[in-house]
């Protein structure tokens, strides 16, 4: 149960703890706020997407113990106790994530508004397939949708990635 | 530096790509300003009605509500795109247009807030009878939605050249089809958001947003502003395709309550609010009416089209001439007729969207001709080349193709796809198919009347030589036109790609450019980024041809050299007889500095004057033309009626290409799009005009699983009206697609389906229409 305390018009506040990109952040939020809203606005961590809002295009995809999810359908305190990793968190020591540097050379993004999304699908496709057929790259990215580039090099992207990591 | 180019045609690393993927990079949503408001607008819940009264007292009693404005607390000037069809108010006077017709704002301190203001602001109608089709709206009796449009005709359209009923006479066949296109919309993954501030009396206005300069432009107009007082900033911009070209009830209110109340003003649109007010393309009935020869060579084309507009015409009025101009491009004949009609209907308004008028006509007149190829039993692709344009053609309606090459993009296609193996000799069930399209590179005219140069920019050097600025009000929405726009300044100044930076899309900083619209970014604003560099280059060449020592007994050359023998490359200035003598960029740049101050240079690009002299000449016009050719091969189901593409050669005559990576990924995005269109997307409402499907689930984008192989090709041609030869993809690249694969189900089943889009229910309808006819 998490602690909580009510406000004068009687909303109530819960107390929530959780780990983004290895940082233990502990705040204050209301039983409504989303996942997406906390990292944007209290934690300012705007790379990831806010688009449709309603979890069909895969632009806040963020992974929540390893998995990837949409973070406009988790509820903050439903975070509590437990781990994210946002596209901020791809990077380790300034050194970028292999599929972060894939995507470069195969200039991937083009507007890069779902490029956030993607990169956490992807990374988690390669956590739990380390040798994805193209096949199963696009399916682990069809949740993430793309009106730029036709995912043509984002596939490719992906692919050689998981060959070179 | 055997090569000829140092960057041009070079797959450079993109220039924001670095932001876009660790997250850093910001959009417009991402911008926080210290005590920042959040806005909404408030929306018609009525197709079409009179407004009786709306009661905001609730709302106001909220605390956190900052200011909510109505038609009375704003000028009520009508605006829009072309002066005779200025018909949008900034908030609805006495009657709403539209289910989500803008109405009026709120802000308040969070989005919340917002929210439950909304739902407390009361809103009295008197319902008045409403439009939904062209049908219903020229129907005799039929509801006025505006006084200046009897018979709500909003633009009609003749443009007549030769003689249409001799040439049909003279016609071996003659033949005549109809066919649909649906509403769609750009599906940018970004939605629009605006945030205002004040400084005085100058107002800050970040926005997503194509063009920097018409919305400062418009904004100016609107707000009885002067354009220097609006500074207008786009950051990164999460797609366009045309949706973020009209000014929006964001802009306009972001900045109105951001003047009453003070504080910085963020308004964004939900999904659903892209949907209203995004203006995508238009709903099109389509009839062609075209004579041949009897080797199938077009001898006129009669071609009608009815266009829904919506409830306002914003860039609707370009979208109706672009319908029909651009057929003549790419086939030649002399003996055109085009009549189109352009009515308002009280559906949410129609604007520009890839392709811009042109992707439903694209796929009628290429089915269409499919038809005649079929009944003459000629081959698709064959009728295409004896039919396409080439290089030096002048159009009956006055467009110069200085370079065309849609016969060879033919050739290339059927060759790599393997047409001749393929076509009429597939298994049952599977098909192929051609289409053909193209596009300006870029408006011959400004959106509004004005002498100014298209495009101007400047570079400017540090004053240690070591890094170069370029400024342009170019705007990057992802196509990649700060990437090839640095690596033509680059070539065309003869310094390091890697130490020029570019400054774009802030009116403040950055030089005038009409922004990203009619895919004319990489011509237009890349001849002003060529000549600003060639100038730097020329002020570099004339001060080292001072500061070069050549030896008296070199052999070759004695005493003071002309600027003339020297040039300059990668940042060595070095003698174009001897390359061995040189001198670095920097070092002359510096001198050039200590002698004369500030080293910069300007280019500018003007189209000059385009186009024949009849009505509406001026649309379609543009200093270059691109081609291409798509050939796809398709499965039906028969049981399904569903239809999965297989594969697709894309060829493209694009001229030179700057950057061929950043060239094919604009191809398979739009042939994405394009298989979109064909096959899935259309925007639909039920009987009261309410949108039904604004949103993701219901309007289906295409999926990384609904993709086919894409192998895209470029023409190896040049076109002597752009910068190093190039000209557009962007937009040209969409407009194949939606003829190609229509065809190809067509050459699957045998079988039309004359609607857009090719959905598996009109698939299998049109499978079992065909053999209950066979079986009579």
């Amino acid at each position: 149960m998490l602690k909580f305390v009510t406000d004068k018009d009687g909303v109530k506040r819960y107390l929530v703890s959780l780990k983004v990109n290895g940082n233990e952040y502990t705040r204050m939020v209301k039983a409504n706020s989303l996942l997406v809203n906390f990292l944007r606005e209290e934690l300012d961590l705007t790379g990831t997407k806010k688009a449709c809002e309603q979890a069909d295009c895969g632009a806040c995809t963020v992974l929540l113990d390893g998995k990837p999810v949409n973070s406009c359908m988790i509820l903050t305190i439903n975070a509590d106790g437990r781990e994210v990793i946002t596209v901020e968190g791809l990077a380790t020591n300034g050194k970028l994530d292999i599929l972060q540097e894939k995507f470069i050379e195969h200039s991937a993004p083009q507007c890069g508004y779902c490029t956030p999304g993607i990169l956490m699908s992807a990374k988690a496709l390669l956590n739990r397939n380390p040798h994805p057929t193209e096949y199963e790259v696009r399916e682990a990215i069809a949740g993430n949708l793309c009106r730029c580039t036709g995912y043509v090099n984002y596939v490719k992207a992906i692919l050689d990635a998981a060959e070179n990591q | 530096m055997s090569e000829k180019h140092s960057y041009v045609g070079k797959n450079l690393q993109r220039t924001d790509v670095l932001d876009k993927v660790t997250g850093r990079g910001k959009f417009t949503a991402d911008l926080k300003f210290s005590n920042m408001l959040y806005g909404k607008l408030i929306y018609s819940t009525h197709a079409h009605a009179r407004i009786l009264n709306i009661d905001t007292s609730e709302a106001e009693k909220l605390p956190g509500i900052k200011a909510i404005i109505t038609a009375k607390d704003v000028p009520s000037i009508r605006y829009g795109l072309s002066p005779a069809r200025y018909d949008e108010n900034i908030f609805c006077i006495d009657t709403v247009k539209f289910y989500g017709d803008k109405i009026g704002a709120v802000c308040a301190i969070d989005e919340d807030t917002v929210y439950e203001a909304l739902k407390l602001i009361k809103v009295e109608y008197e319902a008045l009878p409403a439009v939904f089709t062209p049908a219903e709206a020229a129907a005799e009796g039929a509801p006025q939605i505006f006084e200046e449009y009897p018979r709500n005709l909003n633009t009609e359209i003749h443009q007549h050249f030769g003689d249409c009923d001799k040439a049909q006479e003279e016609a071996y066949y003659v033949r005549t089809d109809r066919f649909q296109g649906q509403r769609t919309i750009h599906g940018v993954i970004e939605p629009h958001c605006t945030i205002a501030y004040w400084e005085g009396k100058r107002v800050i206005v970040h926005a997503a947003h194509q063009s920097v300069h018409y919305l400062q432009h418009h904004l100016a107009r609107i707000l009885g502003m002067k354009e220097g007082d609006i500074r207008v900033i786009t950051p990164y911009v999460g797609g366009g395709f045309g949706g973020k070209l009209d000014v929006s009830g964001l802009d306009i209110s972001a900045i109105i309550l951001s003047k009453i109340t003070g504080q910085p003003v963020k308004m964004a649109y939900d999904l659903e609010e892209v949907w209203l007010n995004g203006r995508g393309r238009h709903g099109m009935d389509m009839e062609y009416t075209t004579g041949v020869t009897k080797e199938g060579k077009i001898l006129f084309v009669k071609n009608e089209i009815v266009i829904d507009g919506g409830a306002y015409t914003g860039l609707g009025i370009a979208s109706a001439y672009y319908a029909g101009a651009l057929l003549t491009v790419l086939y030649n004949f002399d003996n055109y007729k085009f009549d189109a009609y352009r009515y308002v209907t009280n559906l949410p308004p129609c604007g520009a969207q890839r392709g811009h008028g042109q992707p439903h006509p694209r796929y009628a007149f290429e089915s269409h001709l499919d038809h005649i190829a079929e009944d003459l039993g000629i081959d698709p692709i064959e009728i295409r080349i004896i039919n396409a344009r080439k290089s030096g053609d002048v159009t009956p309606n006055g467009y110069e193709l200085k370079s065309y090459f849609l016969k060879e993009a033919n050739e290339l296609a059927r060759d790599a796809s393997g047409w001749k193996d393929k076509k009429g000799k597939m298994a049952k069930g599977r098909g192929i198919g051609v289409g053909n399209g193209g596009f300006v590179s870029g408006a011959g005219f400004c959106q509004y009347r004005t002498d100014l140069p298209h495009s101007i920019a400047m570079i400017k050097v540090y004053d240690d030589g070591s890094h170069a600025i370029v400024y342009t009000n170019a705007v990057d929405i992802g196509q990649g036109s700060d990437t090839v726009l640095r690596q033509m300044a680059a070539e065309g100044m003869g310094y390091p790609y890697d130490d020029i930076s570019i400054v774009s899309h802030d009116t403040d900083l950055a030089t005038l450019d009409f922004g990203a619209y009619a895919s004319r970014q990489t011509l237009m604003a890349g001849w002003a980024v060529k000549r600003a560099g060639e100038d730097v280059k020329r002020k570099i060449l004339e001060m080292a041809a001072e500061m070069i020592k050549v030896k008296e007994d070199g052999g070759y050359r004695s005493g003071k050299l002309m600027p003339e023998e020297l040039d300059c490359r990668e940042g060595i200035v070095f003698m174009k007889q001897e390359p061995a003598v040189k001198i670095t960029f920097a070092e002359v740049a510096r001198a050039y500095f200590v002698k004369n101050g500030l080293l910069i240079g300007r280019g500018y690009y003007h189209p000059g004057k385009l186009g024949g002299q009849h009505k509406g000449a001026a649309v379609g016009t543009s200093p270059a033309y691109s081609s291409a050719t798509q050939v796809s091969e398709v499965t039906v189901d028969e049981e399904t009626g569903m239809v999965k593409v297989l594969n697709t050669w894309d060829v493209h005559d694009s001229g030179v290409a700057i950057n061929p990576n950043l060239l094919h990924g604009q191809v398979h995005g739009a042939f994405a799009m394009g298989i979109g269109e064909t096959l899935w997307e259309k925007v639909m409402f039920d009987e009261k005009g309410k949108l039904l499907n604004g949103n993701y689930a219901e309007y289906r984008l295409p999926t990384a699983l609904d993709m086919p192989p894409v192998h895209s090709m470029i023409l190896d041609t040049f076109e002597p009206n752009g910068p190093y030869g190039a000209k557009e993809v962007g937009e040209g690249a969409t407009t194949p697609t939606l003829g190609c694969v229509a065809n190809a189900v067509y050459d699957a089943t045998g079988a039309r389906v004359s609607s857009l889009p090719l959905t598996p229910e009109k698939v299998w309808r049109a499978m079992k229409e065909k053999r209950e006819r066979e079986e009579k």
